[in-house]
């Protein structure tokens, strides 16, 4: 009798995990294209806050959120070739390239949002993508809930990571990658376009990371925020190390910082609880760290070029 | 010699004909001043020369790595325009780097078909590739097995891989720097049988080396490189090492070092059942007990890779390591004292100079004193005398006749001799009872070979015992009082130089137990 609110407590905790994870899930596994190739953009968090903006402002003035999302996939697009351009081919350090877009990316959203939104003229929120619920499935006891009851950019995500595995293991393109990451010079000799494969896989990843920030206003909150990335960028960051490289790594480690995203959250609005919300929001970061610390045994070994700039 | 290649170009016997050739580099290094090369259709030509002297320069402008100031290069009678290596592959020039150019997190086939698809083509059906390696690796007897990761195969294997990478997609050049410098000498004779093999099926073979055997046993013609310039090209059946030799070097090359008879006094180290683990965790030096004597040079003799690593850093302090019992001059090393040897006497002259022997982004000064730096007359009072240091670093150089622009320069940019010569300066500076030596020559010219050794020899006439590791044969029958012989991190025997032949190091370093007659 005891049993049913512990587990209606679980199920609204894994309903939300997805949820939660989805804009990582977006900014990782193009991080891991990144990586691959050899190039470390910290400056996904930035690129986020631009893919959101720009998905914002686009979906807001057209009134069509399919557009807002090609919208931010082309800003993240134009932020990867910059990026690029800078660190391929301009050589420039990629630590101080991704902080200057973290930094931009802030305050350039940040401007442009109180220069064009924060008037306060009538409702600024958007009608976000709605909730499908897939037949029959979403009526299956405690799973229908978890699993079935998503909206679209969510249920992407289970597509996006096969596509992203197979291509990145089991194409000739994706082998390219994994070469200009690990022996550029070993690429280079065989015939490879060492800066053309990285240029590619920087652009895969930033317009992956638009995609993330642009999930966060137009499926999840229904408008946009300064700062509404909040770290999720960075969290990317480290899913990716989690996650050895990989995009299952990537997503199932996205997938553990979502449930303890999403039980922080439940807590907080728990009567009774008196822990300063400040230590619950940390929880997240720090429960994935620890339970990561635990069950990194086997030594996974970053892309071996990762930072260093090709000739 | 000189001809010009544009008149020749109707000789269909010239596959290469290469003609002026120069290239600087930014920072004023001249690589090649004006090289001249001319190949014949089906020939093994050696490019010989030593260290600097502009060969893998020229053949990575063949290339297509490097863009040459000026120069021509003609190839099967047309005039080349090479920009970049998918031209040299597509005119079916093939090149095996010292250095390997293989992904290693990837498996043989995805190396060999990498950068030869388009990008779209997925890789589900691999089979048609490794069926096609399998049947090259029985024809050519290569033993490559297509699904193995490249991390996985011992460095034999790895240029295998880099051979097959080649012939796979058909070459009718194909070029080798260095081949046989990580390769044992059984590894290498295979190479070179495997070599011959192909030029008797037609493929014209460019082999670069500074080994005279080599070029003795292998080409039919040879063209020495010097201070990045053609100095001749020879007939092999028409020249002997000792020409080679003085062509190369620009002097007569002593050949035979002098060995004085050793006359062995104290026992200065010993070390009872030694065990160590290597990174992975795997024993790699099993239950080893040897000494070593006042004024001898005991040799380590073995097959890359059969624990002389470890052997190495678990002495030098740099590996855990597990033993009964260990002694430097009649004192009793613990665990604690093995992390600072040096300060007991012992100098050490590790295997890889560039990543143990010296801290690249520092100066040639600096470079002599980074054991040294805390004592007097180095340091006063918490503080670097740069005076003193640099005039040390002079005298140093002087003294061992190093090569170098300036002593506050950067180490990285002298040639790997020199930089060798820096290392053993300094260690043999601090006039160590014990000294322990790791490949000393590996990978530099004659000239600097020919040094290292005899200072080597010089200290153990002056009373210091000496362990040498080394895999060159050559080398440890030249230097050692007495040969240790390694295999999978156990001694095999022990043999004095005089009583034993190669042949027989050789099967003892294959495996099989000798006694000691």
């Amino acid at each position: 009798m005891d049993l049913l609110p512990s587990i209606l407590f679980l199920q609204s905790i894994l309903a939300a995990t997805w949820r939660m994870a989805t804009p990582i899930i977006y900014a990782a596994v193009g991080e891991v294209f990144s990586e691959r190739a050899g190039i470390l953009n910290i400056g996904i968090e930035g690129v986020m806050l631009i893919g959101a903006f720009t998905g914002y402002a686009t979906a807001f003035a057209s009134g069509n959120l399919v557009l807002g999302l090609l919208a931010a996939i082309l800003s993240g697009i134009i932020s990867g070739l910059i990026f690029a351009f800078f660190t391929i081919t301009i050589k420039a350090n990629q630590i101080v390239v991704g902080a200057a877009f973290n930094m931009i990316g802030m305050g350039l959203t940040g401007f442009l949002y109180r220069a064009f939104f924060a008037e306060g003229q009538g409702t600024l929120s958007l009608k976000t993508f709605q909730t499908i619920e897939i037949p029959f499935l979403s009526s299956i006891p405690f799973f229908g809930e978890v699993l079935f009851k998503h909206n679209i950019m969510v249920y992407a995500t289970i597509l996006l990571i096969p596509l992203a595995a197979f291509v990145l293991y089991h194409t000739a393109f994706g082998l390219s990658i994994q070469a200009v990451g690990e022996h550029p010079k070993a690429a280079d000799t065989v015939g490879i376009n060492v800066f053309l494969m990285r240029y590619l896989s920087v652009i895969i990843g930033s317009s992956l990371a638009a995609v993330g920030g642009a999930f966060l206003v137009l499926a999840y909150a229904d408008q946009f925020v300064e700062g509404i990335v909040s770290g999720r960028g960075f969290i990317a960051l480290a899913v990716v190390v989690f996650g050895g490289w990989s995009p299952w790594g990537a997503f199932w480690t996205s997938l553990l910082f979502g449930v303890f995203y999403a039980l922080q959250l439940r807590i907080q609005t728990m009567p009774g609880v008196l822990i300063p919300y400040q230590f619950l929001q940390a929880l997240p970061y720090l429960a994935t760290l620890l339970v990561l610390i635990g069950l990194t045994k086997r030594r996974i070994r970053a892309p071996k070029t990762l930072g260093v700039p090709y000739k | 010699m000189k001809e010009d290649c544009a008149q020749i170009t109707d000789n269909p016997g010239i596959i290469l004909c290469m003609q002026d050739i120069f290239k600087s580099f930014p920072g004023g290094v001249r690589a090649n001043r004006g090289v001249n090369l001319e190949v014949l259709q089906g020939e093994i030509h050696c490019l010989l020369g030593e260290n600097g002297a502009g060969k893998t320069v020229l053949m990575s402008i063949l290339y297509g790595l490097y863009t040459p100031d000026s120069g021509s290069i003609y190839f099967k009678n047309k005039k080349l325009e090479i920009h970049n290596p998918k031209d040299a592959i597509n005119n079916r020039i093939g090149m095996v780097h010292q250095h390997f150019m293989l992904v290693e997190t990837l498996s043989v086939a995805e190396n060999i078909i990498l950068g030869k698809l388009p990008p779209w083509k997925t890789l589900n059906n691999l089979t048609a590739v490794h069926q096609k390696i399998n049947q090259m690796s029985t024809d050519f007897g290569l033993n490559v097995d297509p699904t193995a990761l490249v991390q996985d195969l011992s460095v034999g294997e790895q240029q295998r891989v880099e051979i097959l990478k080649v012939l796979y997609h058909g070459a009718d050049l194909l070029i080798l720097d260095e081949p046989t410098a990580v390769l044992t000498p059984q590894e290498s004779e295979n190479l070179l049988d495997f070599l011959r093999q192909l030029a008797d099926l037609g493929l014209t073979i460019v082999f670069i080396t500074h080994k005279l055997e080599e070029v003795m046993q292998i080409s039919d013609r040879v063209t020495i490189l010097r201070d990045g310039k053609t100095i001749a090209t020879v007939n092999t059946l028409d020249t002997n090492p000792k020409e080679l030799a003085r062509m190369m070097v620009g002097r007569d090359v002593l050949m035979d070092l002098k060995k004085k008879e050793g006359q062995s006094g104290e026992v200065i180290f010993t070390v009872e059942h030694l065990l160590v683990n290597d990174e992975r965790g795997l024993p790699a030096v099993r239950d080893v007990s040897f000494q070593v004597r006042e004024q001898e040079v005991v040799g380590i003799a073995g097959v890359s890779g059969n624990g002389q690593s470890e052997l190495a850093l678990a002495l030098a302090g740099l590996l855990d390591c597990k033993y009964e019992s260990m002694t430097l001059n009649q004192k009793s090393i613990n665990k604690h004292d093995l992390s600072n040897l040096n300060q007991l006497g012992m100098a050490h002259i590790p295997e890889d100079r560039q990543k143990m022997g010296l801290i690249l982004p520092f100066s040639v000064s600096e470079n002599f004193i980074v054991e040294t730096y805390k004592n007097e007359p180095f340091s006063k009072t918490g503080f670097l005398q740069f005076k003193k240091i640099k005039n040390y670093a002079l005298s140093q150089v002087k003294k061992y006749n190093i090569r170098v622009g300036d002593v506050d320069e950067d180490i990285a940019h002298l040639s790997g001799g020199n930089q060798q010569k820096v290392v053993v300066a300094r260690e043999l500076d601090r006039r160590p009872k014990f000294l322990l030596v790791n490949q000393p020559t590996r990978g530099i010219d004659i000239g600097a070979t020919e040094f290292v050794r005899q200072q080597i020899l010089a200290e153990r006439d002056s009373g210091c015992a000496i362990l040498l590791i080394s895999t060159d044969l050559e080398e440890i029958f030249a230097l050692s009082d007495r040969i240790l012989v390694i295999f999978e991190g156990k001694i095999m025997g022990e043999v004095i130089p005089e009583d034993i032949k190669i042949e027989e190091i050789g099967l003892m370093m294959a495996g099989t137990k000798i006694e000691a007659a």
